[in-house]
């Protein structure tokens, strides 16, 4: 018998453990499910630029896990993506999207382009061939104007005036096709986007909770962390947290933490 | 013998019909459909009336399977026929009709053949206005705008945003040309040829049909890589 020669995985996903997976669940063990961020997430070209917007609602199956997550991700200091599909995903994707796009500018010396960013997401995503399950809105201002792109987990690309991603894109997309109109200025297209947002949040079950707004215009960005507040908590205790009646409070001491290092501030890198 | 009994169930659609949208306004009902049958993703009939008169007091919009909202016609004509022969100064009005559809639609599914049609039925009975769906799981209520498929998706969030009591006939035809526009840019099955009705007190009247303006000179859509080479 020859010994066989077991080659090293070349990368990509490994599909060994499917049956052993397959064979699990048939005998009754439910596999875990993902946190996945059923979103609205939107994007509008306008004179000066770009404007992205999202919700901020995360879901795990039916329930809320994250009432306030961030959709709207940093890839550079004149680009950012809005995500929609596994949170997992998204995250990772434009994280390494984003570092990749960092050493880039070193290497040229040059501020990164909107397709550079479109094409490595696009490269690794078909790679995959749609098990990253990631549906992006990627927009920016580069050397060669405003862009606005759509990613498909499967690979495929857009670009497009304006464009709606994840399960609240349906209404989005009504509010944006009624309403769209060439060279909005910065108000009237932020109330656009806004408004797209609240659409996917009060008639979409997987969108919710708050509008996150980020405008990108030539050598400037605004990013407008919970822009809109729609849902406001109604019932809040006005009494606040007690102790319970048994626990008596003897002594109170609040010790702030010391510094030993001093650190300093340098080039923050965003989240 | 069973083999002949199973031919005989409704396994899937074949001619069907896309959207309905139809909203209530100050004197009455406005329904709007297109006037297409698709056979699968062919557009094979353009001249279908998805929305019919029942009666004196109700109108009868269907999407879906063409062939059961003809069914559906034939057991209203039978519902209203026996209706008339009372001879009491009494007719159905629409709740009365859109009882009678959930109950056919309901029974149906629970023979495990059901009407493959989502159903908008609509009218004015003694200045009272209804508007109500069903479905051919035979969910139904009742609500001041509805619209079926992919109208849900995309007609009904403009709906819930700018519907308000008393609007005028203009204004409600404007908003539901709106809506229609809007499932004639992203409803594959859409076709623009528009059928609008119209049901108050007075009676129904059931417009000519007309086609929707469409704009397609956003200059991004025209040259949409300039700036980026080689992209699409």
């Amino acid at each position: 018998m020859s010994p066989s020669l077991d080659l090293p995985a070349k990368g990509g996903f490994s599909f060994d453990l499917c049956r052993r997976n397959a064979m699990l669940e048939n005998k009754g063990l439910k596999a875990p499910t993902f946190l996945k961020t059923g979103t609205t997430i939107v994007g509008l070209v306008f004179q000066d630029g770009v404007i992205l917007g999202a919700d901020t609602r995360a879901t795990e199956g039916p329930i809320v896990a994250d009432k306030n997550c961030e959709k709207i991700h940093y890839m550079a200091p004149n680009i950012y993506c809005c995500g929609a599909g596994t949170a997992a995903d998204t995250e990772a994707v434009t994280d390494m999207v984003s570092s990749q796009l960092q050493l880039h500018r070193y290497h040229t010396g040059r501020e990164s382009r909107v397709v550079t960013a479109l094409t490595l997401l696009k490269k690794h995503l078909f790679n995959y061939q749609g098990h990253v399950s990631a549906a992006l809105v990627l927009g920016g201002v580069d050397i060669t104007g405003p862009h606005l792109h759509t990613i498909y987990p499967h690979g495929s690309t857009d670009t497009l005036p304006f464009a709606t991603m994840g399960s609240g894109s349906l209404a989005a997309m009504s509010v944006f096709e009624s309403k769209y109109k060439e060279s909005l200025n910065r108000d009237e297209g932020i109330k656009l986007v806004v408004e797209a947002i609240c659409a996917g949040i009060f008639n979409d079950l997987g969108s919710g909770s708050n509008v996150d707004v980020c405008v990108i215009t030539k050598g400037h960005k605004e990013y407008l962390r919970n822009h809109l507040l729609p849902n406001p908590r109604t019932y809040v205790n006005p009494r606040g947290f007690e102790f319970p009646k048994k626990i008596e409070v003897l002594l109170t001491k609040i010790t702030p933490l010391k510094e030993k290092v001093e650190v300093i501030e340098g080039d923050a890198m965003e989240e | 013998m069973d083999g002949v009994a199973e031919s005989q169930r409704t396994l899937y659609p074949y001619v069907t019909g896309s959207s309905v949208v139809a909203i209530k306004y100050k004197d009455g009902i406005l329904m709007a459909a297109d006037m297409g049958g698709s056979y699968g993703s062919t557009l094979r009939y353009k001249s279908v009336e998805r929305i019919k008169p029942v009666g004196k007091h109700s109108l009868l919009g269907a999407s879906g399977e063409i062939s059961d909202f003809q069914e559906i016609l034939r057991y209203l004509d039978e519902l209203i026929l026996y209706d008339n022969m009372w001879d009491d100064g009494n007719s159905l009005g629409p709740k009365e009709v859109h009882n009678y559809l959930t109950r056919v639609m309901y029974n149906r599914r629970n023979k495990f053949n059901p009407l493959w049609n989502a159903l908008v039925l609509g009218g004015v009975k003694n200045g009272q206005k209804y508007l109500g769906m069903v479905n051919m799981i035979g969910i139904n209520f009742e609500d001041n705008h509805v619209a079926t498929g992919l109208g849900n998706h995309l007609a009904r969030p403009i709906l819930r945003d700018e519907w308000h009591e008393n609007l005028t006939f203009e204004e409600g035809v404007k908003l539901l040309e709106k809506c229609m526009r809007v499932l004639l840019y992203r409803d594959r099955s859409a076709v623009n040829k528009i059928q609008i009705s119209k049901i108050t007190d007075e009676g129904v009247t059931v417009f000519p049909p007309f086609s929707l303006k469409t704009y397609w000179e956003f200059s991004a859509f025209k040259n949409p890589t300039v700036g980026a080479e080689g992209s699409w």
